[in-house]
C-alpha cells in the first residue's frame, strides 16, 4: 500500500532532448494517494505506457523522481518496487497449474508452504478460482487467464500498486463488463492502490476513482469522471469523454459575451484572455436545447439527422459549416423545423489555445 | 516497443559481455576450421606440406586456376545447381497439394499415410543406394540430372509436406470458406490467396528442400558417372599418383561452401522466423 | 482445428504418394527381395528364407555397429541440445550482431557433407592441420588415425560443430516468439533465471526442441559421408557407424542378401527409436494440458 509521488517526472526517448516535441512524457508532478484506483486514459501514442512503465520501473525517467511512500524508487528495477502488473495480454505460466501460479511469487520469495497455501486459497477464492486451483493454466479461457495474472499481484501482502495495461483487450465483449466489476469490487474491498491504463473511456470511468487524461505527452487534466465530465480542462478532455463528445466552436469575446460568427451569446462571467490567443467555446450536447422557435441568443442551425440510440436521441446539426451535436431527450419532439439551438450558459466553457480559460471573479 | 527500448539503455553490462563472449568463443569454432580450409587454398602444396604458417606466406591462386580451367570442375558446379533446383521445384509442387490436403482434411488412412511419408525422411540413404542405382539404371535415369533429383525427393517431399503442413495450419480455415464464398475456384483461391498467405512458409521450404539436395552426396554420387556428376563428387580427383593434391582439394573445399553461404546471405532475414517452421 | 471429412482429398496427396513410391516402395521391394535370396554370382538367386536375418540380428560385427551408433548418437544428442539451447539464450536479440550471427552460424549447415569430412580431415591432421598440429605442440599425443579415443573425438566434435548451429536456430526461433511481457511479469515475480528458464523458456521452446531431438536423432543415426571421409571407419572398425558398415558389405564385399537384410533391420530400427521418441514426446505434451 503506498502513495505515489511522480516528482518533476519526464521523459524523452532521445538522449539530448531539447524542444517540447522531443519528449514521449512532459513534465509532472502529482501525488496519487494511497489506496485508490486510477485509469490513464488516452489515445495511443498519448504518453500512458511511457508513464506506466515509469511507475512500474521498465524505464528509468530521463528527469524527476518516483517515490513509494515518500522512498526514492527511481533507480530501482521491477522485481525491488514491490508492485504488480497484469498485461495486454494474458501472461501465466502455461506448464504450471493454477495453484502454482498463484503460489509462483511467494515461492520465490522463500515464504513456506503452509502460509503459501493458506494466502493463495484466500486470493482464489476472491477470485472465484477455486474450482480450477488444480486444472493446467494453459487450457484456460483468456478471462481466467487475465484473472491469474491480477491474483498473481494479489497473493502478495507487500505490493505497493497493483498496474493494469489495458488489460480487458482480449476479453469477449460480453465477459468485459463482468470482470470489470468484479476488479471494481475487488478494489474496494482491498482498498489497494491501482493503476488502471486504457484508451477506453467506459473502461475508465467506470474503474476509476480519478481519471488521468493524457494527450500528447500532457497530462491534461486529473479528476473524477463527474469532473471531466462538467469541467473539462482541455478541449481534448471534452472530445474524448463524452459520446458524442464537447462541442467546440471557435469564437471571440467582449466581456462577458461571447460571438460566433456574429451571433452574441451572454455569458455568466467574464474570462481573462490575452490579444491572440486562440479561443473556442466549447459545450457538452447534453446541455443544449433545440427549439421552433427564436430566442434572444439562439444559433440558426441545420438539422441533417437525427440518431435514436435508445436513451436518448443525438441530432446532428450544421452551424455556418461546423457540425454541432445536440443531445435530445428521448420524451422531448425532434424533427427539421426545429433549427434553433440554445446554449445553457451556466455549462459554456470557453479555451484558449485548447486549455480552459478561468474565469475573472476566481482569478 | 518502448519496454524494449528502456531495456537496453539500463545497466545490464555484465549479461551483454557475457552473451558477446559466449558467442565470440562459438562463432570462432564454427569459423576456424572453415579458414584453416581457405588458408590453405592459397598456399602452394609445399608450403603446405614444408612449413606450419597460420596465413600463406607465399600467396598463391594457382590451385583456383586450376579448378577454372578445367571443365570437369565447372561442369560438376552446374550438375550439383541443375538437380539441386529441379529437385526443389519438384518436391515444392508435389508437396503444396498434399500439404493442403493434411491441414485441411481428414481423409482414410491419412494419419498412417503422413507418418509413412515421414518414414522416408528416416531411410538412410546406405539402405537405398545400390537399389537405387539397379532401378534407376534399368530405367534409364542413371547419370541423369532428373535421376538425382528425383533420389532427393525420397527425403525431401515428407520434409517439405511435413514443414508447409505447420504453415498452412496456422491459416484460419474461415479464409479458405470466405475466399468459396466469394466465388473462388480451388486453383484460383490457392495460387492467389493462399499460396501468399505462406509465402514465407515455401520459401523455408525452398530452403530445406535446397540445403538437404546440396549437401547430400552419397546418393548423388552412387546415381551419377560422368554426365551429371556433382561438384563435390569431383573433389575426390584430387588424389593423384603423387600423393593428395591439398591446395586443389582445399580450393575445391571453399569453392562449394560459396553457394550455400550465398543463399544463406539472400535469406538472413528470414532464418530466424523460418526455423521455427510454423511450429514454435 | 477441426477438420472436415473428404476423401477427395486423396487426389492432392496422390502425386505425392506415386513420386515417393516410385522411389521408396520399389527399391525397398528389391531390399527385401535380396534379403531373403542367396546368390553364387551370375543372377542365380536361391530362396533364403530368413536365414540372413538370422546371420546379422546374432551377427557381433552388426551388435558392434549397433552398439557404436547408439553411443554415438547418444553422446552428440546430449553434447548438441544442451549447447544449442544455451547458444540460442546467448544469440543476440537486436541490433546488426543478429544478422551476422544467423548468417555465419547457418554456414555448416549448407557445406556439403563430403567437404565437411575433408575440412576436419584437414583440420585435424597432425602434420599439417591446426588442431592437429596445435595439440601435439601442447604436448597432447593426438592423433586421429591410429588412437580410437581421438578418432571419436574428432568425429563428435565435427558433428557438433556441423549441427549444433541447426539445434541453436530451432530453439532460437522458439525462444523469439516469447513476448517481451512474459519476461517482465516474471521480473515482478521474482522469478530467478532458472526459473524464468524452466517455465518460461523451455515450455516455448518444446514443439521445436521435439523437432531438433527428432532430426538429429535420425540423421546421426544414418550419418555415413563425414566419418567415412576422416576416419574411413578407423582406426579399425572403431569409427564404423552402421551406415558404413552397410556399404562395406553392399558394395565392398557385394554380399547383397546380408547386406539387405541388415539394411530392414537398420531401418526398422530407426523407425521403431523415431516412433517411440515421437509418442514419448507429444504424450508428454498432451498431459502437459
Amino acid at each position: 500500500m503506498a502513495e505515489i509521488y511522480l516528482k518533476k517526472l519526464a521523459h524523452s526517448y532521445l538522449p539530448n532532448p531539447q524542444k517540447p516535441e522531443d519528449y514521449a512524457l512532459k513534465e509532472i508532478d502529482q501525488v496519487w494517494e494511497d489506496g485508490k484506483a486510477y485509469a490513464l486514459l488516452g489515445s495511443s501514442g498519448c504518453g500512458k505506457s511511457t508513464l506506466l512503465n515509469i511507475i512500474s520501473g521498465l524505464l528509468t525517467p530521463s528527469q524527476g523522481q518516483v517515490l513509494f511512500d515518500g522512498q526514492e524508487v527511481t533507480q530501482l528495477p521491477t522485481e525491488q518496487r514491490q508492485i504488480a502488473q497484469v498485461f495486454q495480454f494474458p501472461v501465466v505460466y502455461d506448464t504450471m497449474t493454477v495453484y502454482d501460479n498463484l503460489a509462483f511469487p511467494l515461492r520465490n520469495r522463500k515464504q513456506d508452504e503452509a502460509s503459501i497455501k493458506t494466502r493463495v486459497a484466500e486470493i482464489a477464492d476472491m477470485l472465484e478460482l477455486t474450482a480450477d486451483l488444480k486444472k493446467k493454466a494453459r487450457g484456460l479461457t483468456a478471462d481466467a487467464k487475465q484473472k491469474i495474472s491480477l491474483g498473481r499481484g494479489l497473493v502478495r501482502q507487500d505490493v505497493a500498486a497493483i498496474l493494469f495495461d489495458e488489460p480487458l483487450t482480449v476479453i469477449d465483449p460480453h465477459l468485459k463488463w463482468l470482470l470489470r466489476m468484479q476488479l471494481k469490487a475487488l478494489h474496494q474491498r482491498l482498498n489497494r492502490t491501482m493503476i488502471y491504463v486504457t484508451h477506453d473511456q467506459t473502461e475508465a470511468l467506470t474503474f476509476a476513482d480519478q481519471v488521468v487524461v493524457m494527450y500528447d505527452g500532457y497530462v491534461v487534466q486529473i479528476g473524477t469522471p463527474q469532473e471531466l465530465f462538467e469541467r473539462p480542462e482541455h478541449t481534448f478532455v471534452g472530445y474524448f469523454i463524452g459520446s458524442p463528445g464537447m462541442n467546440v466552436l471557435p469564437v471571440s469575446l467582449e466581456g462577458a459575451t461571447a460571438y460566433l460568427n456574429g451571433q452574441s451569446l451572454a455569458l455568466t462571467t467574464r474570462y481573462i484572455s490575452q490579444p491572440g490567443d486562440k479561443l473556442e467555446l466549447g459545450i457538452r450536447p447534453e446541455f443544449t436545447q433545440l427549439s421552433p422557435i427564436p430566442s434572444a441568443h439562439s444559433l440558426t442551425v441545420t438539422i441533417k439527422r437525427i440518431e435514436d440510440i435508445g436513451r436518448h436521441k443525438i441530432a446532428r446539426a450544421d452551424y455556418q459549416g461546423r457540425e454541432i451535436n445536440i443531445v435530445i431527450p428521448e420524451d422531448q419532439p425532434v424533427s427539421v423545423d426545429y433549427k434553433y439551438l440554445t446554449l445553457d450558459p451556466r455549462h459554456i466553457h470557453l479555451y484558449a489555445n485548447g486549455w480552459r480559460l478561468k474565469q475573472e471573479a476566481s482569478a | 516497443m518502448n519496454a524494449t527500448m528502456a531495456k537496453s539503455s539500463s545497466p545490464k553490462r555484465s549479461r551483454l559481455t557475457r552473451q558477446g563472449v559466449v558467442m565470440t568463443l562459438y562463432l570462432v569454432f564454427l569459423l576456424l576450421p572453415i579458414y584453416w580450409l581457405l588458408n590453405m587454398s592459397l598456399k602452394t602444396n609445399e608450403e603446405i606440406l614444408s612449413t606450419f604458417s597460420l596465413w600463406p606466406q607465399d600467396l598463391t591462386f594457382k590451385n583456383y586456376i586450376t579448378i577454372f580451367t578445367d571443365p570437369s570442375w565447372y561442369s560438376g558446379y552446374i550438375n550439383s545447381i541443375t538437380y539441386v533446383l529441379m529437385n526443389t521445384v519438384i518436391s515444392i509442387t508435389v508437396a503444396l497439394p498434399a500439404a493442403y490436403a493434411f491441414s485441411r482434411y481428414r481423409f482414410l488412412g491419412d494419419k498412417h499415410l503422413f507418418f509413412w511419408l515421414l518414414t522416408n525422411r528416416m531411410a538412410p540413404p546406405a539402405v537405398f543406394a545400390l537399389p537405387f542405382f539397379q532401378l534407376y539404371s534399368s530405367v534409364g535415369l542413371f547419370d541423369t540430372h532428373i535421376g538425382v533429383a528425383l533420389a532427393h525427393c525420397l527425403f525431401n517431399v515428407p520434409l517439405a509436406v511435413w514443414i508447409l503442413e505447420g504453415f498452412m495450419s496456422g491459416v484460419p480455415k474461415e479464409i479458405d470458406e470466405t475466399a468459396y464464398i466469394d466465388g473462388y475456384s480451388f486453383g484460383r483461391f490457392f495460387t492467389r490467396i493462399f499460396m501468399p498467405l505462406i509465402a514465407s512458409g515455401i520459401g523455408v521450404t525452398a530452403f530445406f528442400c535446397f540445403m538437404f539436395s546440396w549437401v547430400e552426396l552419397l546418393l548423388a554420387r552412387t546415381l551419377t558417372s560422368v554426365a551429371a556428376k556433382p561438384i563435390a563428387a569431383t573433389m575426390t580427383r584430387t588424389v593423384s599418383a603423387s600423393g593428395m593434391d591439398w591446395g586443389v582439394l582445399a580450393a575445391a573445399g571453399i569453392l562449394t561452401i560459396i553457394p550455400g553461404a550465398l543463399v544463406i546471405w539472400f535469406v538472413r532475414n528470414y532464418i530466424a522466423k523460418g526455423f521455427a517452421l510454423g511450429r514454435v | 482445428m477441426n477438420k472436415t471429412w473428404n476423401n477427395k482429398a486423396w487426389w492432392m496427396v496422390l502425386p505425392v504418394v506415386l513420386l515417393v513410391a516410385f522411389s521408396a516402395v520399389i527399391p525397398l521391394m528389391t531390399v527385401v527381395n535380396y534379403s531373403v535370396q542367396d546368390t553364387f554370382g551370375n543372377n542365380q538367386f536361391f530362396w533364403a528364407g530368413l536365414q540372413w536375418f538370422e546371420e546379422i540380428v546374432n551377427s557381433e560385427r552388426f551388435h558392434d555397429a549397433l552398439g557404436r551408433q547408439f553411443l554415438f548418437s547418444g553422446i552428440i544428442l546430449l553434447i548438441e541440445i544442451p549447447l544449442g539451447i544455451f547458444i540460442a539464450m546467448n544469440m543476440p536479440k537486436k541490433g546488426w550482431s543478429i544478422s551476422v550471427c544467423l548468417v555465419l552460424m547457418s554456414l555448416p549447415l549448407l557445406i556439403p557433407w563430403n567437404v565437411v569430412g575433408t575440412i576436419w580431415q584437414i583440420f585435424g591432421r597432425v602434420d599439417i592441420g591446426l588442431l592437429g598440429a596445435a595439440a601435439n605442440k601442447l604436448g597432447i599425443d593426438y592423433n586421429y588415425t591410429r588412437d580410437i579415443g581421438d578418432a571419436w573425438f574428432t568425429v563428435i566434435i565435427m558433428d557438433v560443430w556441423h549441427w549444433t548451429s541447426l539445434v541453436a536456430l530451432l530453439c532460437y526461433a522458439g525462444l523469439q516468439s516469447i513476448p517481451e511481457a512474459y519476461y517482465q511479469a516474471a521480473r515482478i515475480d521474482g522469478a530467478s533465471k532458472w526459473a524464468i528458464f524452466r517455465y518460461i523458456q523451455l515450455p516455448k521452446m518444446r514443439g521445436v526442441l521435439l523437432i531438433a531431438v527428432l532430426l538429429r536423432f535420425m540423421d546421426s543415426f544414418m550419418i555415413y559421408t563425414e566419418p567415412f571421409v576422416v576416419t574411413g571407419g578407423g582406426p579399425g572398425n572403431a569409427t564404423t557407424f552402421l551406415s558404413i558398415d552397410l556399404v562395406k558389405m553392399a558394395i565392398g564385399q557385394f554380399d547383397l542378401g546380408p547386406a539387405a537384410a541388415f539394411s530392414l533391420v537398420y531401418f526398422l530400427i530407426i523407425l521403431l527409436l523415431s516412433w517411440v521418441f515421437y509418442t514419448i514426446m507429444t504424450n508428454l505434451d498432451k498431459q502437459e494440458r
